[in-house]
């Protein structure tokens, strides 16, 4: 159990120790960047805000990282956030209770996520490219719920998902939090983890071994539909309004970012959510630092391209050495296999 | 007639209908002007989605296009007001920068082995970073030379006019038709995204094709750059974006099979006045409400993935029978 | 001298990869004008030979001459610059380009620095015409069959290298008419002086088309022969490593009488496996015996249900089932070790662990999770049981070597506690020691009362434990042999005697 612990605290190292570098730079320039304090029982301060305003990288990453591990990517979660957002929006401004809301666009995302999934799992095609369609069309479909304007509303239970706050912490936070965490207990502590890791590394393997390939797959899109949901629903709070035309735009690539330096390798099998969200929670740390250093705000995306030639690098030379020892083994193997044919 | 011609001809199929049923309805639509409009508005766009096309037969793809048409621009726009260099020579220099940038990219993903995706994103962010460093402002360009070309057009009989840049755009599809099926490269273009491991044992130099690529996309990114300076007179670091989404669409509605290997630059054409056929028509109507277009392009998309799927089936299938 | 008349000649190649010779100083020598076969089992090396002559592996030891000169290809390319050329049975053709782009790439012929498509479309079809084939040469290459496909590789390759041709099984998915076409062009290419090597497991064409045969097993040399010197019967015993003198009869388990529990009537799937009968009892192994491509794998596939069936009815205990994917046949407490441990066995990333819990799990479903304390005894208990060489459990096994993955896949199965297991060569590509194991273990699990269908290219093995043997030709179920006709004579008898009778 303890060598349990300390292989998982290995594997989230390279990201903590990331996050405490890029915290004890900004701290040396910002000294103001450490100090919490708390009004009418909430936590204010930086720290507090980098986890605030990570909250939808951090959802979509959660969900991003399952399709991941099974080998597909989702380009779709920023349109379907703007869809849930404008469906949450369009919801409860027409009269509906908070809890059909919430259960209406959770419904929505759920059913985003089918349409890839199934696009993926039974058509077959390439995720990157099934996922495109909703990534086209979905703004289009928000705007149509909109109606093109940004649909705002006041109603307080509504609101209160983006800007409340719960035992001092402010709601995505706390939403995250546990949604996390439930999402982490549930692949890890049921089997869905390593089934979905086995589908991620040999798809034709897990099949004969009676894995039920098909559903899982869906079931990794509809994940990540719902997280896109959560994370739209708190990102139209946040607004007071669904803004069809930017809200969520381009976070896919962020999600996927956080992916990548969170350690999941693109190319599926071996995931880590708390790795996903740490790597999401860096880059909104950058984020923040950057614009509390006095860098200006431009530098922000410069940087993002530097973390992700700095993970190539890193990625390839090991990449290679991880092969080297390897190569004359698949070299002797691959022969025999062709010819076997 | 052969099959690996069946996309294009139901894109052109799908653009002639349409556009018979757009003049059924509002016979203004049938004027040279509503054409030499409809190139002029897309001219940026369609020179880029050429680059695009290259990228995607090659089994790759390029996030960066967008960025690099937006840097162009901010490029232009402050070289041209803080320096008095001929605007010919900021072009010649943005488009060396362009191409090199495109050219690292394909270096990268070629030498470290990692996907275009990854790659294409880094250099999105950083073009645009690029971008913001110059200038966060809308920058205007009135440099006299912009609107000498600007006033360049070519006549067409009933008032329409093929402006410098609508021509332009015609000119890239020529040539890129020519660079797609009469030059070696071309045809090494076609053979990656056919299996790079089979082309690399047929003799295709895999890394300088590769490479070039890239390196023709930034090209075309960074003349799309220059022609959407032209079309806008200004530089604006937040221009542009989702551009590349636009050139992937009209890639895909043109035929060509994102998995790579098939497909042709003409398609990409098509492609493109479909989608500015749609934004006319919405425009004609005045009712319709823009929104209309994402959705009818994705389910446009949603159509040719299916027809391509269909295709890939098909002849799975008659080759097991055979 | 031998130089002038051989076009070709390795010498002592040697190749090794880790834990296994895969070459043992092979001598093989290529005349020119003639068709020579290389013959082997899987395993045997014949790919890793034509590899070392083409340069795709760097031999570890051994000279190659060409023309008498010694040459050193780097890679495949180099060796067809230096008059190798190699097709394979999968097209390595670019189906997405026309024909004649297919035969010109790289070498197109330019007009202004322009590819002239109309020269070249040209050329392609006079290149052709020497080929008996008037194609549309500007059509894509996948629009025309893998006959068609196949002598275009021919022309190509013969174009640009133009001393040796190597036929790495290029028959493997024609039809007679097919072959035909292909053995016409090849003795052309003969009579034009070429060498060509011919890799297959068609005896039969091996007798109508080759002037030579060389026979490799295990890594090494078992003979060069002149074909009309050599009788079927002995070139299958050369293969399959027997001296037909030496019959012993191995000691072999007495035909079990448990009860009848798996029934299979015309069981069938067009375009893999023609119908066939098959009965398993409690206590039985039932072995299936046959060349490559003779319809084995397509067998165990279909009763695993990872092929369906299109015909016939399956019975357990009596009762019918349907097996419509490998689930339901595990819920029916099948098990299937496939052929292709890489592609279709091994999750390589994950550990010996999770490789061993996986079909259980799997059966389970996911919101049963086996608790960690009993995935690590039940692993522990196979780690031991099978002596599965790791570190320790959590392994990748991607890092074992193939003799442990095959335990590893084993155990998965084993995990589950099936009543039916399929093995698909079981024995293929390990050690010497791992496969005496499996043999042990193949035993013991029937002494059990499992019912057991194993699959193998080595005859001496299936009869070691086989108490029934079917043999496979043509892609069906052609004898069945009991009892005390389990001999390796009588199966090699069973498989030559099919062969006659196509050939007939």
């Amino acid at each position: 159990m303890i060598s349990d612990v300390r292989l998982y605290l290995n594997r989230l190292l390279p990201q903590l120790i990331a996050l405490c570098v890029i915290v004890a730079a900004v701290s040396l320039v910002f000294p103001g960047f450490l100090s919490l304090e708390i009004q009418n029982g909430r936590l204010y301060g930086s720290l507090v805000d980098i986890l605030n305003r990570g909250a939808p990288v951090v959802l979509l990453a959660i969900g991003m990282t399952v399709v991941i591990a099974t080998k597909g990517i989702d380009l779709s979660v920023g349109a379907v956030m703007a869809i849930c957002g404008a469906t949450a929006a369009a919801s409860i401004t027409s009269g509906h209770s908070l809890a059909a809301t919430l259960l209406i666009t959770l419904c929505v995302g759920v059913l985003c996520g089918i349409w890839n999934g199934l696009l993926v799992a039974v058509l077959d095609i390439q995720p990157i490219i099934a996922t495109l369609v909703l990534m086209v069309a979905g703004r289009g479909i928000a705007q149509l719920i909109t109606e093109g304007a940004i649909l705002t509303f006041n109603d307080p239970g509504l609101i209160f998902v983006g800007s409340g706050s719960f035992a001092g912490l402010p709601m995505p936070v706390v939403i995250w939090l546990v949604f996390g965490a439930l999402v982490a207990a549930l692949v890890r502590r049921t089997a869905l983890g390593m089934l979905i890791e086995a589908i991620g590394i040999n798809r034709r393997a897990s099949t004969l071994s009676g894995v039920l390939t098909p559903v899982l797959l869906v079931a990794a899109y509809v994940l990540s539909g719902v997280c896109a949901a959560i994370a739209g629903i708190i990102a139209a709070a946040d607004i007071r309004g669904a803004d069809a035309n930017n809200a969520g735009l381009w976070l896919e690539l962020d999600a996927i970012l956080a992916v990548v330096v969170g350690g999941t390798s693109l190319l599926g099998g071996r995931f880590s959510i708390a790795a996903s969200v740490l790597g999401a929670i860096i880059i909104q740390a950058i984020n923040t630092g950057i614009l509390l250093s006095g860098f200006p705000p431009e530098f922000n995306l410069i940087i993002k391209a530097g973390i992700i030639v700095f993970i190539l690098v890193l990625q390839a030379p090991r990449f290679r050495t991880a092969f080297a020892f390897l190569v004359p083994a698949r070299g002797a193997r691959k022969p025999t296999e062709r010819a076997a044919k | 007639m052969k099959q690996k011609h069946l996309p294009l001809t139901a894109t052109i199929l799908i653009f002639l209908v349409g556009y018979a049923l757009c003049v059924a309805q509002y016979p203004n639509m049938l004027s040279t002007r509503v054409i030499g409009n409809l190139l002029t508005d897309n001219a940026f766009l369609g020179i880029a989605a050429v680059g695009m096309t290259f990228v995607i037969l090659s089994g790759g793809i390029d996030l960066s296009i967008g960025s690099v048409i937006a840097f162009t621009g901010v490029f232009l726009a402050v070289v041209l007001e803080h320096s008095s260099l001929h605007p010919l020579v900021a072009f010649v220099m943005v488009l060396a920068i362009a191409t090199l940038f495109g050219a690292l990219m394909g270096a990268i993903i070629h030498y470290l082995e990692m996907p275009a995706f990854i790659v294409t994103l880094a250099g999105m962010f950083l073009a645009r970073g690029m971008a913001f460093v110059l200038s966060i402002d809308s920058i205007p360009i009135k440099h006299p030379f912009y609107a000498t070309l600007k006033g360049l057009y070519f006549k067409l009989p009933g008032g329409g006019r093929i402006t410098l840049i609508g021509g332009l755009m015609l000119l890239v599809f020529a040539i890129g038709i020519l660079i797609a099926h009469r030059t070696r490269f071309g045809i090494n273009v076609y053979a990656l995204g056919g299996g790079t491991a089979t082309a690399r044992l047929m003799g295709v130099p895999v890394a300088a094709t590769t490479i070039r690529i890239y390196a023709l996309s930034g090209l075309l990114a960074g003349l799309s750059g220059i022609v959407f300076s032209l079309y806008t007179s200004a530089g604006y670091s937040l221009a542009a974006v989702g551009v590349e989404l636009d050139a992937i669409t009209a890639v895909v509605i043109g035929g060509t099979l994102l998995t790579g290997g098939s497909g042709f630059v003409a398609g990409t054409l098509v492609g493109i006045l479909i989608q500015g056929l749609i934004q006319t028509y919405i425009t004609f109507d005045g009712s319709l409400s823009s929104w209309w277009t994402k959705i009818l392009i994705g389910l446009l998309l949603f159509a040719f993935i299916l027809l391509q799927k269909g295709i890939i089936y098909a002849s799975r299938h008659r080759q097991q029978r055979a | 001298m031998q130089t002038s008349d051989h076009i070709l000649q390795a010498i002592r190649i040697e190749k090794e990869f880790p834990g296994t010779k895969a070459l043992d100083k092979v001598d093989f020598h290529l005349r020119r004008g003639e068709v020579h076969a290389l013959l082997g089992e899987n395993g045997a090396g014949k790919s890793t030979l034509i590899k070392c002559l083409t340069g795709a592996y760097h031999r570890d030891g051994g000279t190659i001459l060409l023309d008498g000169e010694e040459v050193d290809p780097r890679d495949t390319f180099d060796a067809q610059k230096l008059g190798i050329g190699t097709v394979y049975q999968e097209v390595n053709l670019l189906p997405n380009l026309t024909v004649a782009e297919n035969l010109f790439l790289g070498r197109q012929p330019r007009r202004f620095g322009m590819v002239d498509a109309r020269a070249m479309n040209r050329q392609a079809r006079d290149l052709l015409a020497d080929y008996e084939l008037d194609l549309d040469v500007t059509r894509d290459l996948a629009s025309y069959s893998v006959a068609i496909q196949q002598v275009v590789a021919i022309a190509r390759a013969v174009d640009l290298s133009g001393k040796v041709l190597i036929l790495d099984e290029p028959t493997a998915s024609l039809d007679a008419h097919e072959v035909a076409m292909l053995f016409r062009i090849v003795r052309r290419l003969r009579a034009r002086g070429l060498g060509i090597v011919f890799v297959t497991h068609f005896l039969e064409q091996v007798y109508e088309i080759s002037d030579r045969i060389t026979v490799l097993r295990n890594g090494q040399l078992v003979g060069t022969r002149e074909t009309t010197d050599l009788e079927r019967r002995e070139l299958i015993a050369m293969m399959i490593g027997r001296e037909l003198a030496a019959e012993i009869h191995a000691p072999r388990p007495e035909a079990v009488q448990g009860p009848m529990r798996y029934r299979f009537r015309n069981y069938g799937s067009k375009g893999h496996i023609s119908p066939f009968d098959l009965d398993v009892r409690a206590g039985e192994v039932v072995g299936m015996a046959g060349l490559l491509g003779s319809g084995r794998t397509e067998t165990a596939e279909l009763l695993f249900g990872a092929c369906r069936a299109d015909s016939g009815q399956a019975e357990i205990d009596g009762r019918p089932v349907e097996l419509p994917s490998p689930r339901a046949a595990i819920r029916h407490r099948f098990g299937f070790c496939p052929e292709d441990r890489k592609i279709a066995g091994i999750v390589g990333d994950l550990s010996v662990r999770e490789n061993i819990v996986l079909a259980l799990q799997a059966r389970r479903g996911w919101t049963r999770p086996i608790s960690r304390a009993e995935q690590n005894r039940l692993v522990d208990h196979y780690i031991r049981a099978l002596d599965i060489r790791t570190a320790d459990r959590e392994k990748p096994i991607r890092l074992l070597s193939g003799g442990n993955q095959q335990k590893v896949i084993l155990a998965r199965w084993l995990a589950t506690e099936p009543e039916l297991l399929i093995l698909d060569e079981p024995t293929r590509g390990i050690d010497v020691g791992a496969h005496a194991e499996i043999v042990k273990l193949i035993e013991a699990l029937r002494e059990k009362g499992m019912s057991l269908v194993v699959i193998s290219s080595e005859i001496e093995e299936l009869v070691a434990y086989s108490t029934r043997v079917i043999v496979l030709r043509d892609r069906a179920h052609v004898a069945e042999l009991d009892g005390h006709r389990i001999t390796a004579h009588q199966i090699v008898e069973a498989i030559a005697a099919t062969n006659d009778r196509r050939a007939s």
